[in-house]
C-alpha cells in the first residue's frame, strides 16, 4: 500500500507537469494582451516595455519561459524580475492587480463552504431516497421519487437556481424565508454566511441528490440480485440488515468514486453556475469573470489549482476504495 | 413409505405449486408437488437442470423472489410454513431450517470476513452469545469443515471454491438445523471436494439426526448419500422411493434414461437423454416427459399419469405403471409421434 501510495503520488506530479505544460502552451499560442505592456501601464514607451520583458524573460524561448513557469509554480526558487516565488506561483493578473494565487485562495472559502454543504444535503438526501426506492422497487413511492429526480436532473442548475431565487428569497420570493443573491458577499458574520448558504446548497445539493439517488437505486438493486444476499437470508437474517450491512455496503463503494470526483471538480471551479447564480465569490465566479476578462493568467491559474484537486482527490479514492473494498489490493 | 417418513416426518410438502412472474404467461416451476422427509433422513432430488429443483428447495423455506407465488402445504415440525408471518419463518430459517446453495464462489459476501459471518449468524439467532463462544462455536465448525482457525479473520476472495461451499456449510452448521436442504452443494466442485462433503453430509444426519434434502442432477451422488431419491421432471416429481430399490428397478422411463445417461458416462461418455426439458410457461399436456419417452402409448399424450405404486414399492407416475382400468381403449398403442412437424421445423 505505502508503495502504491509513493507511486501514485510521483505519477500525480508528472501528470500535473504535463497539465501545466499544455496550460502554458495554450496561453503561450493564444493571442492575448502582452503582459509587459500590462505591467508597463498605458504611459510607458517602447524601451521601458523591453526592459520589462527582458526582466520578465518574455524576450527568452519558449522552452526557457516553460522553465520559469514551472519553477514558479512547483519550486521555491527566486524568479526574474518579479520578487514574488513559489510554489504555486501561477503569475501576476494585472487586470485584477494581483498574486492569481492571492485570489484564488481568497476564492476558495466559499467554494469549499458552498460545496462542503452541499455534498451534505446531496448525500442526506440520496442515500435515503436511493435506499427506499430500491427497496420499494416499483411502488408509488418509488415512481415518485424517479420523476422527481428526473425533473432535477434534467434542469440546468442555473434555472433551478432561479427557480429557488423566486420561490424563497427574502427580497423577490414568493415565499420570502432565506436570503438571496449576494447576501453572501454582504454578510459579515458567519451565521450571517451560512444563512446566505442555504439557498445555493440546496439548489447545488438537490440537483446532485438526484443523480446519485438513481445511481445508488441502480446499484442496490443489481447487488440485491447478488448470491450472498440470499445467503443473508437465508440465515434467517432481519430484512433491515441484509439491506443496511450487506446491500447497502456494496452498492455505496461506487459511489465514493463518483463523490471524490464530484467534489474536486466542484472545488475546480465547476460551482461556476451556482456562485455565478447566487452572486458567491469563489472560485467558480473567478473563473467566470476571468473568462470574461480574458484574465489568461487567472484562467491558467485556476485551471492547474483543479487540476491539483482532481489528482489530489483520485488518489483518496483509490485508497478509501482499498478500505472499503478487500479485494483490491495495490502493489 | 419408509418407517421414517411414516413414523417422524419432520418436513411435509404437500401439493406445492410455484409460479414465476406475475404478468403474461407464468413459468410453473414447480406443479404439484408432494413428498416428506423424516429426521436423520436423506431425500435426493434429481432431475435434469432448469426442471425446478432450486425452486422446490427455495420454496419450502419460504425463499423465493417477490415475483414468485406459492400455494400448496409445507409443514415442519406440525406447523405449516406456506403464509406463515414472515419474522416467524425468518427465526426460524437457520437454527431450524438451513439451506446450502449452489455456487459456492459468490455464496459470501465479499466485504466481510469469515469471522464476522459467523458472528452475523450465530448473534442474529442467539443474540446473547458473548465474544469467546461465537468464536469457540465458530472455530469448532469450521475444523468440522478442515477449515484452520488460522484464517478465521480473512476474507472470502483469499478461499478456493471447495473451501468456500465448506465455509457455507459450517456455516449452516454452526445453528444445527433440524432440516437441511443443500442445493447441488458439489456441483461446481472436483471429485474430492465432493467426496469430502458427501462424507461431512453423511456424518450430519448419523450424529445429529437432521433431515437432508439433497438436490443434484447426479444419480451417482444420490445413489452414495441418499436413503430415498425424488425424480423430478418438468416441474412435477415423477417417480419417488426408496433409494436402492428405485435404482434396481426404475418404474419411471425417465428414471432409467436418468440411470443409463450416468452409467455410460462413467464409461463411454456418450449417452444423453435426447431432446431438452420443455419449456414451463407451456409444457407438453398429460405426461410432460411424453414427447422424449421411448415408451410413449397413446394414452400418454391424452391424459395425465395417476400415481401408482411400482414393483419397488416406490410412488410412480406413468402410465406404463398402470392403473390399467383407467387406459383408455386402444391407449396401449404406441404414440404416433408428429415426425414430419419436427423435421419441417429442424
Ligand atoms: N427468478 C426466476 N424468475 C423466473 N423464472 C425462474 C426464476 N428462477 C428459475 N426460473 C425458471 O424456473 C424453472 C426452474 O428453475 P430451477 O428451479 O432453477 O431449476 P433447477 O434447479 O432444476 O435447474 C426454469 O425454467 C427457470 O428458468
Ligand atoms: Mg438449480
Amino acid at each position: 500500500m505505502a508503495r502504491f501510495i509513493v507511486r501514485r503520488l510521483i505519477a500525480s506530479i508528472f501528470l500535473l507537469i504535463v497539465v501545466s505544460a499544455v496550460v502554458f502552451l495554450l496561453f503561450y499560442v493564444f493571442p492575448s494582451a502582452d503582459p509587459a505592456q500590462l505591467r508597463a501601464g498605458r504611459q510607458a514607451n517602447a524601451d521601458q516595455i523591453q526592459a520589462i520583458r527582458e526582466s520578465l524573460g518574455l524576450d527568452k524561448s519558449v522552452i526557457a519561459q516553460f522553465w520559469i513557469y514551472i519553477k514558479g509554480v512547483f519550486t521555491p526558487l527566486d524568479l526574474p524580475g518579479t520578487d514574488s516565488h513559489g510554489p504555486l506561483y501561477f503569475g501576476h493578473s494585472y487586470q485584477s492587480n494581483a498574486d492569481v494565487k492571492d485570489v484564488i485562495f481568497s476564492d476558495l472559502p466559499a467554494t469549499v463552504m458552498l460545496v462542503v454543504g452541499a455534498v451534505i444535503v446531496w448525500m442526506g438526501v440520496a442515500i435515503p431516497t436511493g435506499i427506499i426506492s430500491a427497496v420499494r422497487r416499483r411502488s408509488f413511492l418509488d415512481r415518485a421519487t424517479m420523476i422527481t429526480t428526473l425533473i432535477f436532473i434534467s434542469a440546468p442548475v442555473f434555472w433551478l437556481g432561479l427557480v429557488f431565487l423566486y420561490l424563497f428569497a427574502d427580497d423577490v420570493g414568493l415565499i420570502p424565508i432565506f436570503p438571496g443573491i449576494g447576501s453572501y458577499g454582504a454578510a459579515d458574520t458567519f451565521a450571517g454566511k451560512v444563512g446566505a448558504m442555504i439557498l445555493p446548497w440546496l439548489v447545488l445539493g438537490l440537483a446532485t441528490a438526484a443523480i446519485y439517488a438513481r445511481y445508488l437505486r441502480s446499484q442496490m438493486l443489481d447487488v440485491m440480485e447478488e448470491d450472498y444476499i440470499r445467503t443473508a437470508y437465508a440465515k434467517g437474517l432481519p430484512d433491515k440488515r441484509v439491506i443496511m450491512k450487506h446491500t447497502l455496503r456494496s452498492a455505496i463503494t461506487p459511489i465514493v468514486t463518483l463523490l471524490g470526483l464530484d467534489v474536486a471538480v466542484l472545488l475546480a471551479g465547476n460551482a461556476i453556475l451556482t456562485e455565478t447564480v447566487f452572486n458567491i465569490p469563489g472560485v467558480g465566479a473567478e473563473t467566470f469573470n476571468a473568462i470574461k476578462r480574458s484574465d489568461l493568467p487567472m484562467i491558467q491559474g485556476i485551471t492547474l489549482f483543479g487540476a491539483f484537486f482532481i489528482v489530489t482527490l483520485n488518489l483518496v479514492v483509490d485508497i478509501a476504495y482499498a478500505y472499503l473494498d478487500p479485494r483490491v489490493r495495490y502493489d | 413409505m419408509s418407517a421414517a417418513e411414516e413414523n417422524a416426518a419432520i418436513l411435509e410438502v404437500a401439493d406445492m405449486r410455484v409460479w414465476y412472474g406475475t404478468r403474461g404467461d407464468p413459468v410453473r416451476a414447480v406443479d404439484g408437488v408432494s413428498f416428506s422427509i423424516g429426521a436423520g433422513e436423506t431425500l435426493g432430488l434429481v432431475g435434469e437442470s432448469g426442471c425446478g429443483k432450486s425452486t422446490l428447495g427455495r420454496g419450502t423455506l419460504g425463499l423465493l423472489p417477490p415475483m414468485a407465488s406459492v400455494s400448496g402445504s409445507v409443514r415442519y415440525d406440525g406447523r405449516e410454513l406456506v403464509g406463515m408471518d414472515p419474522k416467524e419463518l425468518r427465526d426460524m430459517r437457520g437454527p431450524e431450517l438451513g439451506l446450502i446453495f449452489q455456487e459456492p464462489m459468490t455464496r459470501l459476501d465479499p466485504l466481510q470476513t469469515i469471522e464476522k459471518h459467523f458472528r452475523e449468524t450465530l448473534r442474529t439467532h442467539e443474540p446473547d452469545l458473548d465474544d469467546d463462544e461465537v468464536r469457540r462455536r465458530s472455530l469448532e465448525a469450521l475444523a468440522g469443515m478442515g477449515i484452520p482457525p488460522t484464517r478465521f479473520k480473512q476474507y472470502p476472495h483469499e478461499f478456493s471454491g471447495g473451501m468456500r461451499q465448506r465455509i457455507m456449510i459450517a456455516l449452516a452448521l454452526v445453528l444445527n438445523p433440524k432440516v437441511l436442504i443443500a442445493d447441488e452443494p458439489t456441483t461446481a466442485l472436483d471429485v474430492i471436494v465432493e467426496a469430502q462433503i458427501l462424507g461431512i453430509l453423511a456424518d450430519l444426519r448419523r450424529n445429529f439426526d437432521t433431515a437432508v434434502l439433497l438436490i443434484t442432477h447426479n444419480l451417482g451422488i444420490v445413489a452414495e448419500a441418499c436413503d430415498r431419491v425424488a425424480v423430478m421432471y418438468a416441474g412435477e416429481i415423477v417417480e419417488q422411493g426408496d433409494a436402492r430399490e428405485v435404482f434396481a428397478e426404475p418404474a419411471h422411463p425417465y428414471t432409467r434414461e436418468l440411470l443409463r445417461a450416468t452409467i455410460s458416462l462413467e464409461t463411454t461418455g456418450l449417452n444423453y437423454i435426447d431432446g431438452a426439458p420443455p419449456s414451463l410457461i407451456d409444457p407438453p399436456p398429460a405426461c410432460r416427459f411424453h414427447p422424449r419417452c421411448p415408451n410413449a402409448m397413446a394414452v400418454c399424450a391424452e391424459l395425465a399419469p395417476e400415481e401408482t405404486t411400482g414393483g419397488g414399492g416406490q410412488r410412480v407416475r406413468c402410465w406404463l405403471n398402470g392403473p390399467e382400468e383407467r387406459i383408455p381403449e386402444g391407449g396401449r398403442e404406441p404414440l404416433e409421434r408428429e415426425e414430419i412437424a419436427a423435421a419441417e421445423e429442424a
